[in-house]
């Protein structure tokens, strides 16, 4: 079959949905990230797992804590809503799949704008 | 064409009766703690924003979290978070081309659930230790 598209679309390399390899990419880098973070953060979860108010309020409020906490669950919901966005368009269609897409993003940025102004709230007092 | 002379075909997998690989159970698993880690994310994020508000709120969430419901839940996230890590990996060195031979994937896909099931035991025991 002959190729109908333009030589500026190939070169571009967007292709119909106009945004190219970027989720696949995306989805990479962030996985990158999350390796270390992740390490880090299962043995902060069983350390914490019983974790008083006040034990609680002092690890999330240290200043490293504070900036390694905001990155894994700022990356993580990313990365999370990136795969979540596949599976919804591997099962579903149509209007239902645009809603559900949709739906999960506005999810993920709600959950992670609210944990980050809670970090913020804890680590500078109020 | 009689039924005994038609030419032999592969069949597609019928599920109800096929047994799947262990590389089909390990594809399933890993978009199946992608999920779980997900709304595992969100609770994640909830427990920050109870931390953020009053203690008796943080006390109440915290309640479940100690419970025997709340450690199974813990474990759980933990072999999830280490299976995905792992096995990403895995899907790491595929996207660079390497370890497409079927014994070899069947070799890392073992190797990622050996080093999930130790990652989630020596994180746990390493926690508690830093407690």
């Amino acid at each position: 079959m002959s190729d109908t598209r333009t030589p500026l679309s190939r070169a571009r390399g967007l292709g119909s949905a106009k945004e190219g390899v970027h989720h696949w990419w995306m989805q990479r880098v962030t996985a990158i990230a999350l390796i270390p973070l992740v390490v880090w953060f299962a043995i902060s979860l069983v350390m914490l797992s019983g974790a008083d108010y006040a034990v609680a309020r002092a690890w999330i409020g240290s200043p490293l804590v504070m900036v390694l906490l905001t990155l894994t669950i700022v990356v993580g919901l990313y990365h999370g809503q990136l795969g979540l966005q596949v599976v919804w368009e591997d099962y579903t269609d149509g209007a239902l799949r645009v809603f559900m897409i949709v739906f999960t993003k506005f999810i993920a940025v709600l959950f992670g704008l609210g944990a980050v102004l809670a970090i913020m709230r804890i680590g500078f007092g109020g | 064409m009689s039924v005994a002379n038609r030419p032999e075909r592969p069949l597609s997998p019928h599920l109800q009766v096929y047994r799947l690989p262990m590389l089909a159970i390990l594809s399933i698993l890993h978009r199946a703690t992608g999920i779980a880690l997900s709304v595992g994310g969100l609770y994640l994020a909830t427990w920050v924003m109870y931390a953020a508000s009053n203690p008796r709120a943080y006390a109440l969430f915290q309640s479940f979290n100690v419970s025997i419901a709340g450690r199974i839940v813990l474990g759980g996230w933990l072999f999830s978070a280490f299976f995905h890590l792992f096995n990403g990996i895995r899907h790491l060195f595929w996207d660079a081309g390497y370890g497409f031979e079927i014994k070899d994937a069947e070799r890392s896909g073992w190797i990622v659930v050996a080093a999930a099931l130790v990652a989630t035991a020596a994180s746990w025991a390493v926690g508690l230790r830093l407690m």
